[in-house]
């Protein structure tokens, strides 16, 4: 295949892995943003989307689109609501204290990973992707359902943004982010925002694994490259920042996809970390962080 | 209507600020707290809004008991509160702001007209980040979004610190236009002049209690009492 082709191949899977990516990152940044939370766990999150995806679809008869269709809408809302229950037992037991999290997350991140262990198996399993139709290019053909994971990407991301800017909740969970004790004087339950953040957060990386699961099949150990690639997202974007998590996510899966397919992903990885250390160096708020 | 506080004790984990304090602020009349720096008067209003936990004492409005409720059920008590140094919300807008605000009621067409008919010139800036505006725009937007609540009873924090005069005598008009609306003003303030000129009833704290509480009518500038409290 001629370099033109072959770059635009790349772009195309860059543009799907930057799509999971800013899924899964702006849960993580809307965590940290709202709650102050640094949730280890967010890729077990994604890992959990995936694997009851799977098991959603392994429970419904009937034609695969109905089958995933069933998948997207149940998989997040279970997640969204074990997320819930966590942020109900352990986080608000800690006061949210920033560092009591930090360890508190990490043993959830074992305890998901080994319930899905236990319960799942070590195997990986594949979803039936709802369509199988391909788009033709004159260079090569191409799925036609990862071009519909960018879409629905796409889509959610701006009804997140919408629903942030445009809703009382949003509003709601802005204020809170920016004063914690003056959002209460206005008779802000915070504590129920705090659930509703975290639940949230959980369901867009459970959103993330479901849309990601017919393309990489479903496994208990599968959180960790998310988890890893969210942070550098949400550190090159800036803690908490919505539009720096969408940009970074973009650079950082364009560049996944490009020199993963020219060279070598492990490649792509070192790039991104070495990406991520400059910015702390340089910029340690991120892109598009505020001061501290 | 009448917010009344007896024996409130209060502080902050083992520092005890608050040893008892009486007070008792009524509708229509701005009760002035003085006092020294360190007395406890900003701690007394944040345990007024239960940002604080109070450890003994009681806090009722109208009767009905408002210690022990958790923060945020208290501004649906009718209690709004304007903290010193304002602490908007900076990257939201002004009519975000007035949004938060209005929350608890809300948010009805009425009562924000009738606030940005205080604060004309909030109209204005509505679009505008609430941190890009001036300190004096800054208090008035602070006030304003507490008075979204439609409160029975307003704490102001040393509302018109480090403005200019044109500011100054601004939100002192709303202040006193609140208290002819029938609104409880209980108002931190420093400077006497203030206090001459707004207060009904001044009470002075001193090492977390309220010591004296007085009519304003009589006293002057130069009285032994603000010597004594708040050593001007």
């Amino acid at each position: 295949m001629a370099f033109g082709p072959f770059l635009l191949l790349a772009l195309m899977e860059g543009l799907v892995t930057a799509a999971i990516l800013a899924l899964a990152a702006s849960g993580l940044s809307l965590v940290f943003g709202v709650m102050r939370v640094v949730n280890v766990a967010h890729g077990e999150f994604y890992m959990l989307g995936a694997v009851l995806a799977w098991a959603v679809t392994t429970m419904i008869p009937g034609p695969p689109a109905m089958a995933f269709l069933a998948a997207v809408l149940i998989a997040p809302l279970l997640v969204a609501a074990l997320a819930a229950a966590a942020d109900g037992l352990i986080l608000k037991r800690l006061n949210y204290d920033p560092e009591a999290t930090i360890v508190a997350t990490i043993g959830l991140l074992y305890i998901l990973q080994q319930a899905a262990l236990s319960l799942y198996g070590p195997n990986a399993n594949p979803v039936a992707a709802p369509f199988t139709w391909r788009i033709q290019l004159p260079w090569f053909g191409y799925s036609g359902y990862k071009l519909f994971v960018v879409l629905a990407a796409i889509l959610v991301l701006l009804a997140l943004w919408a629903f942030m800017t445009r809703t009382r909740a949003g509003l709601v969970m802005r204020a809170t982010q920016v004063d914690r004790t003056t959002a209460q004087a206005f008779g802000i339950n915070v504590d129920r925002v705090y659930m509703g953040t975290f639940a949230l957060g959980a369901g867009l990386a459970a959103l993330a694994g479901v849309l990601i699961v017919p393309v990489q099949q479903a496994q208990y150990l599968m959180g960790h490259d998310p988890l890893l690639l969210s942070f550098i997202v949400v550190i090159i974007g800036g803690l908490g920042s919505l539009r720096g998590t969408l940009i970074a996510a973009l650079v950082i899966g364009l560049s996944d996809g490009v020199i993963s397919m020219f060279f070598t992903p492990t490649l792509a990885k070192i790039l991104a970390t070495l990406l991520v250390a400059m910015v702390l160096v340089f910029r340690p708020q991120g892109l598009f962080g505020a001061k501290a | 209507m009448a917010l009344e506080v007896q024996g409130l004790i209060a502080g902050y984990g083992p520092v005890t600020v608050l040893r008892g304090v009486d007070f008792r602020a009524e509708s229509g009349r701005i009760t002035c707290l003085m006092g020294r720096n360190g007395v406890g008067k900003s701690t007394f209003l944040k345990t007024l809004m239960g940002l604080l936990p109070a450890a003994a004492g009681t806090i009722t409005l109208d009767g009905a008991a408002l210690h022990g409720l958790p923060a945020h059920e208290v501004p649906k008590r009718g209690l709004a509160y304007v903290p010193q140094g304002r602490r908007l919300f900076g990257p939201l807008t002004v009519a975000e702001n007035l949004a938060v605000g209005g929350l608890v009621r809300g948010n009805d067409a009425a009562t924000l007209a009738h606030v940005l008919t205080l604060f004309p010139r909030l109209r204005e800036r509505l679009d505008q980040t609430a941190g890009t505006l001036s300190g004096g725009e800054q208090q008035m937007l602070a006030i304003a979004r507490a008075l979204c609540l439609r409160p029975k009873v307003l704490l102001l924090d040393e509302p018109t610190e480090g403005l200019q005069p044109s500011m100054i005598a601004l939100i002192q008009e709303a202040i006193l236009t609140l208290r002819a609306e029938g609104v409880a003003v209980v108002l931190v303030e420093q400077r006497v002049d203030a206090v001459l000129k707004l207060a009904d009833r001044v009470a002075f704290m001193v090492a977390g209690r309220v010591e004296k509480a007085i009519n304003v009518n009589g006293l002057t500038a130069d009285g032994e009492v603000f010597r004594t409290y708040v050593g001007v």
